[in-house]
């Protein structure tokens, strides 16, 4: 990308996140709120915030090289990590550290 | 202020920690501080930044930026609607209120138990900018000393699927039906095995619209007791600060 592309890719993301933000408020201040948008409300999040996991992934190749190892170690304690305490920092500190221990010593 | 500090604290930490981390992630992926800096301002979303990271290195397409940006963001779109009443009458705060709230800003408004001799408009207003401060200065300083970091940092870019991982999660303990958390895994695989990496975004996000409003009847159910219970929140809550005026 030319700078002048990066420009425009922020311009774009941060006008979409600002959408998201002051909608509501055009849309729906004193009415109700339709049905099928409440519906949405409740199912989508869990829904893109897979989604979000698998993009965080989608380069890793779990056909060479270590075959997503580190990822699935790191990615389980994360899990376990966070039921077990339910610290949302400390979670994700604790399995970024993990992965980069992974990757830097047994699968440098 | 003196009100609303106390509960901003943890979010200090947090934001503190994620936010140097973004700033030291643009700045080892060859980023000026004024990126993240900038960025941290307009966008002011700590998922749409880190997924920013990753776009800005690839290809340039600036539609799927916009709509990846607006899926990530859309849980706004449902705190907006939840703070409908909340920011009435709040006149000029009301702005800069919707502009700069943030998952850990709505959780706390959303929440907190304001003190009755605090003013509601400026205790909101006082999380937000303070939520808000910390996030910039996060990630401005992260971005300018990024590259005094000694240690490796390979591997750091990982801090961004473990915040997903966690998210993820803290839906799933949430919520009591798993269809849809488990539809957003298998239908991103699916497209992704289909498109491939680079372009399997808003084919997933479409199929999962799709699919997710295919199964409305069965799934509403669940959703319906869900919403009623936080419209029913709402509606008491509405009809509190009516009385409130009504005392003014």
């Amino acid at each position: 990308m030319t700078l002048t592309q990066q420009i425009i890719t922020v311009v774009c993301m941060a006008l979409a996140v600002m959408t998201t933000r002051f909608l509501p408020f055009a849309l729906f201040q004193g009415r109700k709120t339709p049905k099928v948008i409440q519906y949405l409300g409740t199912v989508l999040p869990a829904a893109v915030f897979g989604l979000l996991v698998v993009y965080c992934l989608k380069n890793v190749d779990v056909t060479s090289g270590n075959h997503g190892l580190p990822e699935l170690i790191a990615i389980t304690a994360t899990v376990l990590l966070h039921v077990w305490r339910r610290q949302m920092m400390l979670s994700i500190a604790g399995g970024t550290i993990i992965y980069m221990i992974l990757v830097q010593t047994v699968f440098a | 202020m003196r009100a609303a500090f106390p509960y901003t604290i943890p979010i200090f930490a947090g934001y503190w920690f994620l936010g140097l981390t973004y700033g030291i992630l643009m700045n080892v992926s060859g980023f000026s501080f004024v990126w993240p800096m900038v960025m941290a301002a307009v966008i002011y979303s700590g998922s749409v930044e880190f997924v920013a990271v990753k776009v800005l290195l690839s290809s340039f397409h600036p539609l799927q930026a916009f709509v990846m940006a607006f899926m990530i963001g859309a849980r706004h779109l449902f705190y907006g609607i939840t703070m409908l009443d909340r920011f009435k009458h709040k006149g000029w705060k009301k702005p800069l209120l919707i502009y700069f709230m943030s998952d850990e800003t709505f959780s706390v408004n959303y929440t907190a138990k304001i003190p009755k001799d605090v003013d509601e408009g400026w205790f909101m207003l006082w999380i937000t900018l303070l939520d808000f401060l910390y996030w910039l200065t996060g990630a401005t300083l992260g971005g300018i000393f990024g590259n005094l970091i000694t240690f490796s940092t390979k591997g750091l870019d990982f801090v961004m699927t473990a915040m997903f991982v966690v998210i993820f999660v803290e839906q799933w303990l949430k919520d009591s039906s798993h269809v849809s958390a488990i539809l957003g895994i298998v239908l991103s695989v699916i497209s992704l095995l289909l498109f491939g990496s680079d372009h399997f975004v808003i084919p997933a996000m479409m199929l999962m619209l799709l699919v997710l409003l295919t199964l409305r009847p069965r799934l509403a159910k669940a959703a319906d007791k869900e919403s009623d219970v936080m419209s029913d929140h709402r509606d008491s809550k509405t009809h509190l600060s009516e009385r409130k005026e009504d005392q003014a």
